[in-house]
């Protein structure tokens, strides 16, 4: 049987987790105060009917196709594969969303699940600003007001993108508590739900926080993953490469290209590797990788891996990129590592940065920081598969919010010999391919 | 309402409950963030409330207080910048009950417990002397270990409602505390409010009273000897929280203000 796009209508398929708790084994659950309870159980009761009304999911379809640009291609980096001499390395093209991310994807979704719930309020956590803008973006063309909660550290980084969700029309709301950056905005996002419950929706970013939002925010981004099997069948004959990998925050990009595969037969699954930003390297401290180096725990509603020391308090995580600047994973992710369904690696910032520049010298894709932590270790496992083998990428984001943060941290770096001497380094092996 | 419950830290609670009754008054249940403003102070502070409380509720300070607002949080802050967290709450309420007999509950989010281990948090708070817990993030059915291993170790449990909070939770909810039921007046997080709306804790109570076997506190938003006083016209408790650490926080005499809005809790 071969699908087409053309065939494809949206899927938001049924997977055999989460449990009827809210629990991917152990993982997840409904860890917030009883004030949002309710509100959990309406949420949940609203996806559920949405999922299978066929005026919602034409509504969402027709908007991910003429307002989103879906779908989205799946391009073979030749360039990038020649580099790195292995295996045939497929770039799902996120990117190309409009917004700038898959983001959006969920944005809209949750937008008119907001609407069809009779809401007239959103209110939306941000890091890197991504999820802001798409939040803000679907806030504006559904018609309702939106409040997106943003960290300090992270409003300084990512300016350009703060600048686009006030024009969008939505108020932007400083966090100066805590480490100022996206755990604290989702503090504060559901201090803001708690308290104004009745009449907002939430739209949470990633596939973190209480059931059913895992869950839900899975169902809205698995189009990635779906959409890639119908590709690379055209493409390659088969529906699963050897390997997919993708950069894991909360995880809401990697779960979208996951989940398809992953409750596959164990034959027909590819190799899933989700990758961490190491920061400068698990063993310093400074790092958001939340499988190599946290621990079981709550934060935001939900039992997962967390950075957090042996009082319970969270440890503040570090990454180049705001977006995956998150102490926690999301319940789905712990549950694949727990199981061995998928493997996360952990990638440094100097690896990321350092693919950042590859991908844009060899192939003139310029990747958010994030997803160029999914591109380094794709060229390293290219070359461990070798040449019959065939990976795809998840490039969730475009790095036009990244330049200015870039920028600042490639002048650093001439300041800084080691460093200076590593990108040389890189920027020497692109020129001899080149 | 019967007492089911009957670990060591209920009786204890449901006792305490029964005096203030006894007396005409609804149980005074201040609270503060343990090590607030520093370890060095908090003992004081602690003993001007207890001067006046039925009960006390100690905080352990965390870092990311979900359900509290900005004044709590802040007293977190400088809490855990002066050392104070798990095992250092643990110490200090040991420390208090060389000195005093009131019942002792300890307020805290769930992932202090799973850091320290449900089970060794337990025999700590039990060897400490607490007498129970409160968790703003655990619902009672997310975690049915948790409320086991405290009776286990004498600790009674309290769990929350809200205003939005539908008559089949009130009851699960109910039905779970050993403790005492706190119900939250407002939709909201913790923290004191101009012209708190308190309008809503009637109903909440009148569904809450048919299941419940333990006694009824409300809080979030009770801010003053006014605002107590109309609480405690429903509730058999009143618990206060920011407004003490806003007093703290100013330099304010704090058992003053504790005497005054324990004579509010009195049951006109």
């Amino acid at each position: 049987m071969t699908l087409k796009l053309s065939d494809l209508t949206l899927l938001l398929p049924d997977y055999p987790q989460p449990d009827p708790r809210g629990r991917f084994g152990r993982f997840g659950g409904r860890y917030v105060p009883e004030t949002l309870i309710p509100a959990l159980d309406e949420l949940e009761e609203a996806y559920r009917n949405a999922k299978k009304d066929p005026s919602f999911l034409n509504e969402l379809d027709r908007l991910l196709r003429e307002f989103v640009g879906r779908p989205s291609p799946l391009y073979l980096a030749q360039r990038l594969t020649d580099y790195a001499g292995g295996a045939k390395i497929y770039l799902k093209r996120e990117d190309f969303n409009y917004t700038g991310a898959h983001k959006i994807n969920n944005c809209l979704a949750q937008g008119l699940l907001a609407v069809r719930m009779g809401k007239k309020r959103v209110v939306a956590e941000t890091g890197a600003g991504q999820h802001g803008v798409a939040s803000a973006t679907a806030a504006a063309l559904l018609g309702l007001d939106c409040v997106v909660y943003m960290g300090a550290e992270d409003i300084r980084r990512q300016e350009l993108n703060v600048f686009r969700m006030k024009l969008l029309g939505a108020e932007v709301r400083e966090v100066t508590s805590g480490t100022k950056t996206l755990k604290d905005a989702t503090n504060e996002a559901i201090r803001d739900w708690v308290t104004n419950v009745r009449d907002t929706f939430y739209i949470l970013g990633s596939v973190v926080g209480p059931h059913p939002y895992p869950a839900m925010v899975r169902d809205f981004q698995s189009i990635i993953g779906e959409e890639t099997k119908v590709q690379l069948e055209a493409l390659e004959g088969r529906q699963a490469p050897d390997a997919i990998v993708a950069c894991v925050g909360g995880g809401s990009n990697a779960i979208g290209i996951f989940a398809p595969y992953a409750y596959l037969p164990a034959h027909q699954r590819p190799r899933l590797i989700g990758t961490e930003a190491a920061g400068e390297g698990v063993h310093t401290g400074k790092h958001a990788a939340s499988v190599a180096g946290g621990r079981v725990g709550v934060l935001h509603g939900s039992l997962m891996y967390l950075l957090n020391d042996d009082e319970g308090q969270i440890v503040p995580p570090h990454s180049i990129s705001a977006g995956l600047d998150y102490p926690g994973i999301g319940p789905e992710h712990c549950f694949y590592s727990e199981t061995g369904l998928a493997e996360y690696v952990p990638v440094t910032d100097a690896q990321a940065l350092e693919a950042l520049s590859l991908l844009t010298r060899l192939e003139g894709i310029l990747p958010a920081l994030e997803s160029a932590h999914a591109i380094y270790h794709a060229v390293e496992l290219a070359r461990e598969l070798g040449p019959d083998g065939i990976i795809v990428v998840n490039l969730s984001g475009r790095g036009d919010k990244d330049v200015s943060e870039v920028m600042r941290l490639l002048d650093l770096e001439k300041l800084n010999t080691e460093k200076h001497d590593a990108h040389v380094a890189v920027a020497e092996k692109v020129e001899v391919i080149a | 309402m019967t007492a089911v419950s009957q670990t060591r830290g209920a009786a204890r609670i449901h006792a305490a409950f029964a005096e203030a009754q006894a007396q005409g008054r609804a149980a005074f249940i201040p609270f503060m963030t343990a090590g607030y403003p520093s370890a060095a102070e908090f003992p004081a502070v602690a003993d001007a409330l207890l001067s006046r409380a039925d009960l006390l509720e100690v905080g352990i300070p965390y870092s990311d207080p979900l359900g509290d607002g900005p004044t709590i949080q802040r007293a977190s802050e400088k809490a855990l910048d002066g050392g104070t967290s798990t095992r250092r709450t643990l110490q200090l309420v040991a420390d208090l009950r060389v000195r005093h007999d009131k019942p002792i509950v300890i307020m805290t989010y769930v992932n202090p417990i799973y850091a320290v281990g449900p089970r060794e948090f337990m025999r700590l708070a039990q060897a400490a002397g607490v007498d129970g817990l409160i968790l703003p993030d655990l619902p009672p059915d997310q975690d049915i270990e948790i409320a086991a291993l405290a009776e286990e170790y004498g600790l009674a449990v309290t769990f929350l409602i809200a205003p939005t909070s539908t008559p089949a939770r009130v009851r699960l909810v109910a039905e779970a505390c050993t403790g005492f039921l706190y119900a939250v007046s407002v939709t909201g997080v913790t923290g004191t409010r101009e012209g708190a709306a308190l309008n809503e804790v009637p109903a909440m109570l009148a569904l809450a009273r048919q299941f419940a076997h333990v006694p009824i506190a409300v809080g979030f938003g009770v801010k003053d000897a006014a605002t107590a006083s109309q609480v405690a016209q429903q509730a058999d408790g009143v618990v206060v929280g920011s407004a003490f650490i806003n007093a703290v926080r100013d330099g304010q005499d704090v058992g003053a203000l504790a005497a005054e809005i324990a004579e509010g809790c009195r049951k006109l």
